[in-house]
């Protein structure tokens, strides 16, 4: 029978390899995020380097992008990010259900199907936000390679090139969706994992909590991508 | 396939995820204000969102992905990429100065 000390602690999901002190699973997810880190490193430096280096100025923030839609989207991730780790959680303490009843709790107690659900709808959700701002803003005629003559954003360029950021245009455009474009894809692929996992081994109940390895493995994948996000959203939308 | 042996390493008492969201979530209210409806001088107003975006990513690593708990060869791996980041983004701003 489990004590709550040992309810609320947190162990491995798996015995720890010999030599590297963790199972391979995991070091081998630590090693392509240590890569990844430098893809997005290589692609916010470039940002960084390309807007403060120009003389003409930047569209000012919330001139040409939905700030408080992308907020709410942010908020999103981040939810997400919480119900994964509540999945991790659930798995770690046995819970392999998706809602039991607690005597005297109004709230049903979530397990790892439920969280996990959760997850994958939070970051489904987050995926279709951003391809509506992205038709959104293509519609109104931001593209990658700048405003498109004779839109909606080109004649508030011309009226107001300093907050439309007129003269860097095309380099705003290719840097904003290089970037959102390549999380967006770190996202999709982390739904697509999630969903493989969900119907191959979570709903087969295959996951205990002796060996729940996959969902350590994605769950790190996942608040990583939860990460980059937190510092996109700071850089690209609102400075 | 054989069953893999019972847990043998160490436990750390969990921490409270529900509390780290609620911080999360001030934070990028707080960016968000900073924003839009303050009038902070730009450079402190960038200098103050890089340093919420710092600490709401530490969260993110330190708690959620459990780096407060692991063991420092694990961490050393994710850190070893920020000082090579560092010297790319500084030799590609050198670069462009002179």
């Amino acid at each position: 029978m489990q004590t709550s000390a040992m309810t609320d602690a947190m162990r491995p999901p798996f015995p720890a390899e010999s030599g590297s002190g963790v199972y391979s699973n995991k070091l081998g997810m630590w090693v392509f995020l240590a890569s990844d880190v430098m893809f997005f490193t290589a692609l916010i430096g470039s940002y960084i380097i390309l807007r403060f280096g120009m003389t003409e100025p930047w569209a000012k923030p919330g001139a040409v992008l939905n700030v408080p839609l992308t907020g709410v989207n942010t908020f999103l991730l981040i939810c997400s990010s919480v119900s994964m780790v509540k999945a991790y959680a659930a798995i770690a303490d046995g819970k392999k259900y998706f809602l039991r009843k607690v005597a005297g709790k109004t709230l049903q107690d979530g397990g790892l199907k439920f969280w996990l659900l959760i997850t994958i709808i939070c970051g489904a959700a987050f995926v279709g936000v951003q391809v509506f701002e992205y038709i959104k803003l293509v519609g109104h005629g931001f593209t990658p390679t700048g405003y498109r003559e004779g839109s909606v954003l080109a004649e508030h360029a011309l009226a107001d090139p300093v907050k439309y950021g007129a003269g860097v245009a095309g380099m705003y455009g290719s840097t904003f969706f290089t970037m959102t474009g390549f999380h967006g894809f770190h996202v999709t692929c982390g739904v697509i994992s999630m969903l493989y996992l969900y119907f191959t081994k979570v709903l087969p109940e295959k996951y205990s909590p002796q060996d729940y390895r996959g969902i350590e493995v994605i769950g790190l994948y996942w608040h990583f991508v939860d990460l980059v996000w937190i510092i996109l959203f700071t850089i690209v939308y609102l400075i | 396939m054989t069953t893999p042996p019972p847990q043998t390493t160490t436990t750390h008492v969990r921490p409270n995820y529900i509390l780290i969201w609620g911080y999360l979530f001030i934070l990028t209210v707080i960016e968000v204000a900073a924003a839009f409806f303050s009038h902070i001088p730009k450079h402190w107003l960038i200098l103050i969102l890089v340093v919420l975006a710092v600490v709401k990513a530490l969260m993110v690593a330190m708690y959620f992905m459990h780096l407060k708990f692991e063991r420092w060869r694990l961490r050393i791996i994710f850190l070893v990429p920020l000082p090579l980041a560092a010297i790319l983004v500084t030799a590609v701003i050198m670069e462009k100065i002179f």
